[in-house]
């Protein structure tokens, strides 16, 4: 798994608040050379919690990400390595609120929740996703 | 073996090391699961800037079409329920990154971060209940809630769907529009049984649909045409034509000419005739009190 996609993912269990960001309690990290794209990343850029970003590539190994410009290539390159070159292959990775763990095997997180931590969608109370029914609901009916 | 896996067995089960082999390594299937995809992706509309996305996968089982992502240049984040096909897609070395998790739980991603999902022949197993605690509407809305909120604003959903009935279909898009998707199905080859392929192609964020490209499915001869289905899910419509209408006649008064004297005479019209007539009395044509 990536740090993509760990920036990505949140604990989905029920009754948790903030489930971002997961931390990682790395056993094995291996690196997978990827070509690099820039405006990929700059999109990205926008997208990522840098803060969460920071701490897990910390939690990775030693090598650190700070900020700066954009557009060095220097900062790019770092950057590119710890989004899309690191795997974490082996470890798990922990709710912060809760404290469940997620254990991750083979680079394939388990996020499979058990029966009494399943949301099953009675939590969903969006302000705008209400405001959507309202209209879609008379039509459909 | 039965014609649908879904009454088989739960996906986790059905999926085991060896029918996840099977799937991967059948020709046929690998190259159904590529047109599919290629045709989902293009239904995904992506904005065309050659600029890689980070788009959704759902039961992206071996990752055949996440396969198809990869070769347009996205990256992508797998999501199935089936440890055995992750493992397989591990096995191919997918570019993508994979998790073991159940979409009916919901998807547990922040919000607003995916460019687009895709999702080849997933979501009807959403309308079993494999478990006790299984309940198929919940699950779908947990499901379709999840994905809304992490959609970026414009971003695309498309599902190829294998509804069992209609019933199937009606249950599976209300859960999408409730969620505050707008959208409708797509219908590729209606005429055929074998080659119909269904495509729910749902946008995330603005009410309205590029209905052009919405209601273009491809035809037998790989032309594009409107398609009578489509048409009539998308536009979805409450007639008001009979609003004018008045609700209720009014009433007739039919009380003239049955007061007591019009029944003493009728009485009297029968006794004459030689019927059995009870005797007058003073309750004879009184109104019955209310609450009888």
């Amino acid at each position: 798994m990536r740090l993509l996609t760990h920036n990505m993912l949140s604990s989905n269990i029920k009754g948790v608040v903030n489930g971002f960001p997961l931390r990682i309690e790395a056993e094995k990290v291996v690196e997978k050379t990827v070509e690099m794209n820039g405006e990929f990343l700059k999109k990205m850029f926008e997208k990522i919690d840098w803060k969460a970003f920071v701490d897990a590539s910390r939690a990775m190994g030693p090598e650190e990400a700070d900020c700066s410009m954009l557009d060095s290539d220097e900062f790019l390159n770092r950057f590119h390595h710890a989004l899309l070159e690191l795997h974490l292959e082996e470890g798990a990775l922990v709710c912060p609120e809760t404290g469940r763990r997620f254990p991750v095997n083979k680079g394939i997180p388990n996020m499979l929740l058990h029966e009494d931590e399943d949301t099953d969608g009675e939590d969903s109370k969006d302000g705008l996703t209400d405001i959507w029914k309202v209209g879609v609901f008379s039509v459909t009916g | 073996m039965a014609s649908r896996p879904e009454v088989v067995a739960p996906p986790e089960i059905f999926y085991d090391d060896a029918e996840a082999r099977k799937y991967t390594s059948s020709s046929r299937i690998v190259q159904i699961q590529a047109t599919l995809s290629e045709r989902a992706l293009e239904l995904l509309a992506l904005p065309d800037d050659d600029v890689p996305k980070l788009l959704l996968d759902i039961g992206c089982g071996s990752g055949l079409s996440g396969e198809t992502l990869s070769e347009n240049g996205h990256h992508w984040i797998g999501l199935d329920i089936s440890a055995s096909m992750l493992n397989v897609a591990l096995e191919r070395e997918v570019e993508g990154d994979l998790l073991l998790g159940d979409m009916g739980q919901g998807l547990g991603l922040r919000p607003g971060v995916i460019d687009g999902a895709i999702s080849i022949s997933a979501v009807q197993w959403l309308c079993n209940a494999d478990k006790s605690s299984h309940n198929p509407r919940l699950r779908l809305k947990a499901f379709f809630t999840s994905l809304y909120k992490c959609l970026a604003n414009g971003a695309r959903a498309v599902f190829q769907v294998y509804p069992e009935n209609i019933d199937q279909r009606e249950l599976i898009l209300n859960a999408a529009m409730h969620a505050g998707f707008a959208g409708g199905i797509v219908v590729d080859f209606p005429h055929s049984s074998k080659r119909r392929k269904e495509f729910l192609v749902l946008k995330c964020g603005q009410r309205s649909v590029n209905a052009s490209m919405l209601s273009r499915s491809k035809n037998e001869d790989g032309e594009s045409c409107s398609d009578e289905d489509s048409e009539d899910e998308e536009n979805q419509t409450v007639c008001i034509s009979d609003r004018h209408r008045p609700r209720k006649k009014p009433k007739k008064n039919n009380k003239s000419g049955k007061g007591k004297e019009w029944l003493l005479r009728k009485k009297e019209q029968m006794r004459k005739r030689g019927n059995v007539v009870p005797p007058d009395t003073k309750y004879t044509g009184r109104k019955r009190k209310d609450r009888f």
